[in-house]
Order: C-alpha cells, then structure tokens, then sequence
C-alpha cells in the first residue's frame, strides 16, 4: 500500500542540505507511490522550499517562527509535532544529523513510535520496506522493519542517493501557523571550529591524520589536500590524544562514522577502532612509511612513504588535474 | 545534587564482531563500560565532589552487567542499580529501554541524569532524549562542557565539529560526547570499596511493568557482516610515479575526483 511520507527538509546557514535531498529520495521509495510532503522549519525559510520540491517532494508544508531561527529540541518539536498532527504522515524521515539525531528520539517519543536510526540503505517499498543500518559502528550491519505505528527513520548522509534535480518542478508551498512557547534553553552563541565549511559526516573526500602527522602544523598539507578536493579533514584518536587537533575530528568506533567517496588515511596504522568508523569508504587510500601498517589491508591504493613528501606531491599532481579549480 | 548515570554494557572496542546462527557470538568477547558512558560517570563524579549529593548508575541487563557496574563503583560511584531483563524479555528495543528507565526513575526526583551519547554497539542514542521525553524533563545532547551553578546549566555541546554555548536548567539530562573530560581509571582503594557499595537488583515485576508494555517496535530481521573488501593494491616504484599513478587512478579507474 503506498504510504504518505513527511520528509523533514534541514536548513544550514540559509541553504538546504544535501541529506536532505537524499531523505527526500529515501521518502519517495517508502512512499511506494504516495505523497511525500517536505517539512522546513525555521525563521525565514520558505524561499528554499521548492528546492525540496524539485529533487521530488509532492509539495512542502513551512512552519516559520522568530523562535525557530536557531534548532532547539522544545522548538522544533512542537513546530514538527503540529504538523504531523495536521498531515497524519505513515512515515517519517530525517537527516541522521547533529540536528536529526537530538530532535527525531523526542519526537519518536511524543508518536509513541519505533525509531530506526542511521539507515545506510532502503530496501523494499511501502508495507514491505525494510531498513538497513550499521551496528558496532559498522563492524556488522543489521535488516530491521517497523513492527507497528509510524515508519520513522533518520538516514545517513552520503548513503542513499538524491533523485535528480527536476528544475522548475512545480508543488505546493504552504505554510503553518504554531505557537512556538516554554523554550527551556537559550543558544547563547555558536563557535564555528569547521572552518572549511564542509562537515565531515557529509563531506565527499576525507582526509584524515593519525599520529603520523607528528604535531598540530602537521596537519597544514591535510587541510590544504582537503580544500582543493572540497572535502574535511578528519583524524584517529592517536592524533586527538596527541592533542594534535580537536576530538570533533576523531573517526572511529567513538568518534564519528565516515562514508566518503575517498577516504586518505595519512599516517594511520589502521587501529581496528578506526577501521570501523572509515571502512565503509567507497575508495580508500593509505599514505603510510610502515608497509606492515593494518591500514593497507582495507586500503584499495596504498603508497608505502612519508605523509609529508607524498601529499605536497598529491596537491601538486590534484592541481595539474584542476580537481575543485 | 541528585544524580543518575546511563550505564551500558558493551563489546570491547577491540573485538572482532563474529556471527553464527543469526547473532552476534558473545563467546569469549570481552565487555567494557560502553566508552561514552565512562565520560558521563566521570562527569557524575565530579559534579557530586563539586556539588555535593549523591551519584548512582543505573543498567538495563543480565547479571554480567553487575561486573561494568562494579567499575563505575569503583570509580567513584556511590550506589548501583540493575535492572534485570534476563527471564523477562527476549529483546530491548530503545523505546522499551526508556520506558522501563522512566518507570525505574519517575519518583527518584533526580536533578542531573547522564548518559554517554550513543553506545557503539546498537548506537542509535535514542534512549537519553526518549527518557527525558518521558519524565517530561529538558535534555541536551553531545555536551563537551558543563557547569552547574544552582539550578542553571551552562553549557557546551558539539554539533557537526561547531560548539553551541547554551543555557538551561535543572532537572535536566546530557548526554556526554568526547572531549567533556578524561575519565579516571578505578583505584585499587576505589576497587575494594565498590565491593561494600549498594547494588541492587530489580526485575520488571518490581517496577510493575507489564511484558506487553515494553513489546518492541523495531524488529531485527537478519544481522551479517559487511562484505569482505579485496586487497588493495599497494602501489610500487619511484615515489613521484606513484603520486601520479594514484591521482590518474583515483581519475579514470576509481572516479572518485
């Protein structure tokens, strides 16, 4: 039976993100034929609406709110929760993202409902659609469905693939009215660490550092490496130990899960706690002096030398390619 | 200050996963304090030798989770609590988790509820904000900082690397993310006294919850491992060649730039 599907759009600094294209993708497939309704909440949104529309939502409910400019759990809530009230969605889909991961528990909560969290992948549709997800940090996977109540899942970036952006596709944009009260936080300020803009969980090339990087400027050529792909720069937890960079840039078992494109592990021995939160890369490269190293056994290119003369040649070889120019 | 720390038993980090008949072998694994869990009872520790009060771990489980238990006792913890599933349930989901948390807590009156911010077994980190939900109290998520001055919370939480500076109160539940301390190792006097510390044991019947109340909603259809990868291919000859037959690689056969 085809299903209706709310499909909550995320909205960082003014733009949607592109997990959000890829829940809408994730919407269309448990939808199985029926309506996918986008969700955006936020201060002053509506203008990225139809965006949801063109990579294939039906149309987008807004709910705009002074109180809504910054993510609070009591904010959002009561403005996501209003509207499940009004839509009565069978299923429901968020980004499994800072943002997805805080608010989709309470909301579960609220509906009385099953949560999958963190689905690297759809299968079936409709009644029949069942849910693969990562456990042990991606040492094992688990095939899970929703017993009963409301299908609502949280999926991981840069797994399920977007639709094509249809430009010019037209739906309906509407919006609703909640009474956003009782925040119990303030969000006194934001500090924004990730300086090259592009978040690690959703980034496309990672490059991260172990404790072969030796020292905080260590990480200068890895940072330079990764803007010119466009990706983020990550680390093991020995060079987080080492004080090398900030733990918000530790991949592993504790740490973050990565699934990039490319994956370059520099002066990493492969530690099988970091091996499970990169293992999933579609391409993995292992720059490394130790040829015993257990990096180049998961690695599909491995180049046996030092970080610090193979990425200088990289950058240069990248810039012969004009890759990201 | 009254405060409850989220304990949950799980593989060492350093386990390989192995599975036969359908689940996960716990033969002969070792277990560990779920890595996350251990920042939260430090934290627990802290804010009571600060604060004053009382701090007690609390475990969904079977009898083997006394041992993680244990630990946190002889970290500094000062009372344990398990509850015991074993003969009652043969599954937890996280909404049956934080149900019977919530029915265990309801009355406890606590101020501070800490949980590490997901476990890197099942690592959903649904069940801190689904019990604050049900206890009907606030709740921050991934705290790298906080600091408790009467009933104000200020802290810091990491989202997506930034840091996001807020203000809350108390009864209030964090969930812990690296960074918010360096969790001390048990001392053998701490050791020797966590033997004397209260643990006590409850079943479902205790909380008078019934088996149909805590039914899962998510079900477990199949659990495998992740295809083997092929070996790689470790690339040969002078350095500046390898360079550029990695990037042309990365280019025509990988496509990946």
């Amino acid at each position: 039976m085809s299903k209706k599907v709310l499909v909550l759009g995320e909205v960082r600094e003014g733009s949607l993100r592109n997990v959000s294209f890829e829940a809408i993708a994730a919407g269309t497939q448990i939808a199985d034929g029926g309506e996918v309704v986008g969700l955006i909440v936020g201060d002053s949104v509506a203008g990225v609406a139809s965006e949801l529309v063109e990579y294939g939502a039906n149309r987008v409910v807004t709910v705009e709110h002074p109180h809504l400019k910054t993510y609070t759990s009591d904010g959002y809530s009561q403005a996501i929760l209003a509207v499940i009230e009004q839509e009565k969605p069978d299923a429901i889909v968020f980004g499994h993202t800072s943002l997805g991961k805080d608010l989709s528990p309470k909301i579960a909560s609220r509906l009385n409902a099953g949560l999958v969290s963190d689905v690297t992948e759809i299968q079936g549709a409709g009644d029949d659609v069942v849910f693969i997800r990562p456990i042990y940090s991606g040492k094992a996977f688990e095939k899970v469905k929703v017993k009963e109540g409301v299908i609502f899942a949280t999926i991981r970036p840069n797994n399920i693939a977007p639709l094509a952006k249809a430009a010019g596709r037209a739906g309906d944009v509407s919006s609703v009215s909640v009474d956003i009260t009782n925040l119990r936080t303030i969000i006194k300020e934001v500090v924004r660490k990730s300086t090259e803009g592009v978040d690690l969980s959703e980034a496309k090339v990672v490059v991260a550092g172990g404790r072969g990087v030796k020292s905080e400027d260590g990480f200068a050529p890895l940072y330079e490496l990764a803007k010119l792909l466009g990706g983020a720069v990550g680390a093991s937890r020995g060079a987080c130990d080492a004080d090398y960079c900030d733990y918000s840039l530790q991949i592993g078992q504790t740490g973050k899960v990565v699934t990039p494109d490319l994956y370059i592990a520099a002066g990493i021995s492969g530690a099988i706690q970091h091996v499970a939160g990169m293992s999933n890369s579609k391409v993995i490269v292992a720059i490394n002096k130790d040829p015993e190293a257990n990096i180049f056994k998961i690695a599909d290119y491995g180049i046996v030398g030092d970080l610090f003369e193979v990425i200088p040649m990289l950058i240069e070889e990248f810039k012969a390619l004009k890759v990201g120019a | 200050m009254n405060i409850f720390v989220l304990v949950k038993r799980t593989f060492d980090t350093e386990e390989k996963i192995v599975i036969s008949g359908g689940k996960i072998q716990e033969d002969g694994a070792e277990f560990i304090i779920n890595p996350y869990d251990e920042y939260a009872i430090e934290e627990a520790i802290q804010k009571r030798d600060a604060l004053g009060g009382k701090v007690t771990v609390l475990t969904i489980g079977g009898e083997d989770a006394e041992k993680q238990l244990r630990t946190a006792l002889a970290m500094g913890a000062d009372e344990a609590v398990l509850i015991n599933t074993e003969d009652d349930l043969d599954e937890l989901d996280q909404y049956s988790a934080a149900y019977i948390l919530a029915e265990y807590l309801k009355d406890k009156e606590a101020d501070l509820i800490i949980a590490g911010n997901v476990a890197i077994d099942g690592g959903s980190g649904q069940v801190g904000p689904r019990l604050a939900d049900l206890l009907g109290i606030n709740y921050v998520t991934t705290i790298t900082s906080l600091e408790i001055e009467g009933t104000t919370a200020k802290i810091v939480r990491d989202i997506e690397g930034d840091a996001e500076i807020l203000e809350t109160s108390l009864p209030l539940l964090v969930t812990a993310q690296q960074g918010l301390n360096e969790p001390r190792y048990p001392s053998l006097p701490g050791i020797m006294k966590a033997k004397k510390k209260p643990l006590a044991e409850l079943e479902l019947d205790d909380l008078d919850i019934d088996e149909d109340d805590v039914a899962v909603k998510i079900e477990t259809i199949e659990i495998y491992l992740p295809p083997q990868k092929a070996a790689g291919r470790v690339l040969a000859g002078d350095l500046s060649d390898q360079v550029k037959e990695l990037v042309s690689l990365l280019h025509n056969e990988a496509k990946v730039v």
